[in-house]
């Protein structure tokens, strides 16, 4: 976790001529004093939290991240949050900027005028300062069974399980969850009723229904068609709009209580109709035929 | 030299006014308060024309009041709105996949508009408008 | 202090962690895995990666050619049975990711599609998108969710390993959301702790890849191995540092001058090919030690382009199209718009080459296992000795399957039938990583700034231990990072509170960096030939007869570090020429 802004300067400069290049955005490298107004909350010492208010020089081509970064390294050693890749990636440093959440690897300075306010993201407890604890998010994403349950069992020696480019795309789109839970700080009905599944998780459990490969929607229904999960959702879209990897949570959702009506449909009005959970259960108690 | 993580509580009443986008949203669902009230008056017309021709006649005239087209108004504006927010989520739906290429989300929704014009042409058709 | 029982404790959960970890629970149901990380595991650097992973698949493909790549590219300072394991294990292992759900790209006939990369006379690189790490990390990280038998310990920063009766036996680990110190009891450890890019001012490396692994091995007595070798990638972003994949030159990117010219061609990666028909193992498919030290020349030539952030040449993918670029390479496109403001569909994108990879680390053999019975380690922390002095694009995210399974492997062979271990000798040395943490917090004399030793020791390596290298400086690299040891020892720790204290971290993490800086100095200052991705101005040659051997530096506390050599291990491939110059000779 060493901080370092980037730099404008390269490791093994050797003065020569040369005009500038116009390349790239214009003024990128320009300076310019950000106000950053950052909540703090240490259980030690605090009982509640506080805004603080750092000046930092920047650049203009800056994120809020070496905003914070500037200011741990030569103002304020006591300043604590996650990061960790720079590149949107890793889902270590959401956060809410000015009431938003966003990744600050990837909140520009370009598009914030006035004092930035950073906070720590929303419906999560706050461990400390912008540091939050993310536990009730890895126990639901682990009960959403999000891994392939395969359709057809076969060893590696016998090669891949074939998957058109067609059919990747079908579930591609919600693979690119990177875990950072910008989501779950969006959806209101996360914040109103914390039992809710959530965004993330249940898209990845339709990432996996989604895929050619697996056959584990039924035992996934177990828990994705219930009040805590899909049934919770009442489609804001908040998670969507938020969402920094473009997975849209939403439609993931909403395609999902579309599969469980039908599975109702099935199984309550169709004479001899079986829904996903009665397979799911048979399958538990071992008596496929 | 211990934790005690601080909790947010989320205000239950007030939670929308903090973002636009909870406003909006706010908005699409109250919308629907109308449109369960439209739905009220058509059964109400429905008995009155069982009820025989002059309670019929008095429904038609309690019709054209003034309090009566302020609420067809707002029940207009507020079904088209409502109608609007479906149409735009039904790309996110039902997303529909052609070879590797998914359709473009405003086709889908476009199509949507298109059956409602067309289904909304017929209604008037058939009310003798034309 | 707390004691946590285990089998086998894992340090490092990112992608060589997570697969020890599947590997000991599908090996073993009855043994008790602790997975312990700094971070939470899809936060793991392995994220980062994107190109992909080399295997051999196809039918024009074989074995031997993958072997050849391997070693040549390693400028022949890879273990030649080592190599030879790898290969071999390679397909299976990313077969398995792909039966376990990575949503690997496809031919239209729904088999696994390859790409070309640096350095590789076939095609064998298999992908998803330009995320590829990204995705290994997550299908790793979820399909460790259905196995009971992992522990994890999300959040836990491990300081010391535990050594008693000659064999490793555990570690402390700091759980960092409380402050409170806990020691694992395991009968093997595995570190998979990642690299050390982050001694380095300019890195595509995340903030989390300070050494920690190496480092406590290597106090631990474990010896660091070739650490002299640094691979710069050549495209980095010359703002941020962050990565543009190899594959934007495999899909066919070209890299050009000031002058619009494809200086390659001037430094033995000739003849040009033509644009938009990248030929393997030529021009823009060189390796990356060759590309990187291209770019040097080129400005030391002036042939640079001077851009707001300094000098740098131009990738040009243009002629590639959107369609392709969209499919192949969005990552890449999205990064340079948003941190650059270049849209590669219209602009060339201005890059320089950037730290990257270690190829140095932890000595083990092609067990996993290091000189300490009982330690084990996998990925980039250690050094199994597969990339020798460059590692090719796309052969690191298969190590870490490879040799992070095997680790697993050699771990839970290890553990049968050990004799028990003496409790009280494991607590105290805990009680001394106790001690050390209860001095950082009690420290009157801290005089040092943390931030302020990090940035001289990062402009330390950035100056003295680069693309090239000469004596005197090496020397100053050597004694300033001496220094830098000595004065460490002072270091003020500002944050006193126990609750996720970063400020305690970035202490640690410090000292972590300048164990693995004093290795890499002092093993390149001694290393007087130019080799792989070790070039010295001074002995400009590769000298086999004295330098075809590992260098093994072993810790001495605050003296300057032991150095001693182990022979590479050759069993078919003696020392050649490394010709990238295509077809044409």
């Amino acid at each position: 976790m060493s901080n370092s802004p980037p730099r404008s300067q390269p490791p093994l400069a050797a003065p020569h001529g040369g005009a500038a290049a116009s390349l790239g955005r214009p003024g990128g490298s320009s300076e310019r004093i950000v106000q950053l107004e950052v909540l703090r909350y240490n259980p030690d010492t605090d009982t509640e939290a506080h805004f603080q208010r750092y000046e930092v020089v920047c650049q203009e081509e800056w994120v809020v991240l070496d905003a914070l970064n500037k200011v741990k390294a030569d103002i304020d050693p006591t300043l604590n949050y996650r990061w960790s890749c720079h590149m949107a990636v890793c889902g270590s440093c959401g956060m809410m900027i000015n009431g938003e959440p966003k990744l600050s690897c990837h909140a520009f300075l370009r598009d914030y005028e006035g004092v930035i306010r950073v906070e720590p993201l929303a419906h999560f407890p706050v461990e400390r300062d912008l540091v939050t604890a993310p536990d009730d998010f890895m126990e639901k994403l682990k009960r959403v069974k999000p891994y392939l349950i395969p359709k057809e069992e076969k060893p590696i020696s016998a090669g891949e399980y074939k998957q058109t480019p067609a059919q990747l795309m079908k579930f591609r789109q919600y693979s690119m969850c990177i875990n950072c839970m910008l989501c779950y700080a969006a959806c209101p009905e996360y914040g109103l009723t914390p039992g809710f599944i959530g965004p993330a998780a249940l898209t990845l459990a339709h990432r996996y229904n989604q895929d050619s490969r697996d056959g584990g929607r039924a035992e996934r229904q177990e828990v994705v068609a219930t009040h805590e999960g899909v049934w919770e959702c009442t489609f804001v879209g908040a998670c969507s709009e938020v969402c920094p990897a473009h997975v849209d949570p939403a439609s993931a959702l909403q395609q999902m209580k579309i599969t469980s009506s039908i599975d109702w449909i099935v199984e309550h009005l169709i004479p001899g109709g079986k829904s996903a959970r009665d397979t799911a259960s048979r399958e538990d108690a071992g008596d496929i035929s | 030299m211990s934790r005690n993580p601080l909790v947010r509580e989320v205000p239950p009443t007030s939670w929308f006014f903090r973002h636009p986008r909870y406003m909006r949203y706010m908005a699409r669902e109250i919308t629907c308060i109308f449109i369960g009230a439209y739905c009220v008056l058509l059964v109400v017309g429905l008995q009155r024309l069982a009820a025989g021709p002059a309670a019929w006649e008095g429904f038609l005239l309690g019709l054209r009041s003034a309090d009566s087209i302020v609420f067809h108004l707002l029940a207009l504006v507020a079904a088209f709105y409502h109608a609007a927010t479906w149409f735009n989520a039904t790309q996110k739906a039902m997303p529909l996949q052609i070879g590797e290429d998914f359709v473009p989300g405003n086709l889908i929704s476009g199509a949507h508009y298109a059956v409602w014009v067309v289904l909304s042409l017929v209604v008037l058709f058939l009310a003798g408008v034309f | 202090m707390d004691t946590i029982s285990t089998d086998v404790a894992i340090i490092g959960a990112g992608g060589a962690g997570l697969r020890a970890a599947i590997a000991l629970a599908e090996a073993d149901p009855k043994l008790r895995i602790a997975l312990i990380s700094k971070v939470y595991p899809m936060r793991s650097h392995t994220c980062a990666a994107e190109g992909g992973a080399a295997g051999v698949i196809k039918p024009d493909d074989s074995f031997d050619l993958h072997f050849d790549d391997t070693v040549g590219g390693g400028d022949w300072l890879s273990d030649q049975d080592c190599v030879e394991y790898f290969i071999h294990e390679a397909p299976k292992e990313l077969m398995q990711l792909e039966h376990w759900g990575c949503p690997w790209n496809r031919e239209a006939d729904g088999s696994v599609a390859v790409r070309p990369f640096g350095g590789m006379k076939k095609k064998r690189t298999w992908f998803a998108a330009d995320k590829s790490g990204f995705h290994i990390l997550h299908t790793l990280f979820q399909t460790s969710l259905q196995f009971p038998t992992i522990t994890r310990h999300d959040e836990y920063y491990a300081l010391d390993l535990l050594v008693d009766d000659g064999r490793c036996q555990g570690v402390t680990a700091l759980e960092m959301r409380s402050g409170v110190l806990r020691q694992f009891h395991a009968k093997a450890v595995i570190i998979a702790g990642g690299g050390a890019g982050r001694m380095f001012p300019f890195s595509t490396n995340g903030a989390i890849k300070t050494g920690d692994g190496m480092a406590m091995a290597y106090r631990a007595g474990a010896p660091l191995k070739d650490m002299e070798f640094v691979q710069y990638h050549p495209t980095g972003l010359p703002n941020t540092g962050s990565l543009l994949t190899e594959a934007c030159r495999g899909e066919g990117g070209i890299l050009v001058n000031k002058h619009g010219r494809r200086y390659l061609a001037d430094y033995g990666m000739g003849p040009e090919t033509p644009v938009g028909q990248p030929q393997l193992k030529t021009m823009e498919l060189g390796p990356r030690d060759r590309v990187s030290q291209a770019y040097w020349h080129e400005l030391q030539k002036g042939n640079t382009v001077t851009t707001q952030w300094g000098e740098c040449v131009l990738l040009d993918m243009r002629h590639l199209g959107e369609k392709k670029i969209n499919e192949r390479l969005p990552l890449v496109r999205e990064l340079a718009e948003a941190y650059l403001g270049v849209d590669i569909v219209k602009e060339a994108v201005p890059i320089r080459p950037v730290v990257h990879y270690m190829m140095g680390g932890i000595s083990t053999n092609t067990q996993a296992a290091t000189p300490l019975p009982g330690l084990f380690a996998a990925g980039e922390c250690a050094c199994v000795s597969l990339n020798g002095a460059n590692r090719l694009g796309s052969n690191s995210l298969v190590e870490l399957l490879v040799f992070g399974r095997r680790a697993a492997l050699s771990a839970a062979e290890h553990v049968q039938g050990l004799p028990a271990s003496n409790a009280a000798a494991l607590n105290a040395q805990a009680e001394k990583t106790q001690q050390r943490i209860d001095e950082l917090f009690t420290r009157s004399d801290g005089s040092e700034s943390m931030s302020g030793l990090r940035r001289e020791m990062q402009e330390t390596m950035e100056k003295n231990v680069g693309i090239y290298r000469t004596e005197a400086g090496l020397q100053e690299g050597v004694n300033k990072i001496h220094e830098l040891r000595q004065r460490y020892s002072r270091v003020k720790l500002t944050d006193k509170s126990s609750v996720f204290n970063t400020d305690l971290f970035q202490v640690l993490e410090l000292g972590s960096m300048l164990d693995c800086a004093e290795a890499v100095t002092v093993g390149a200052l001694a290393r007087k030939e130019s080799r792989g991705a070790h070039q010295r101005l001074d002995y400009v040659e590769r000298d086999d007869k004295n330098f075809l051997r590992h260098t093994m530096v072993h810790h001495r506390g605050l003296d300057a570090p032991g150095v001693d050599y182990l022979d590479v291990v050759i069993t078919k491939s003696p020392p050649g020429v490394r010709d990238y110059s295509g077809d044409h000779k």
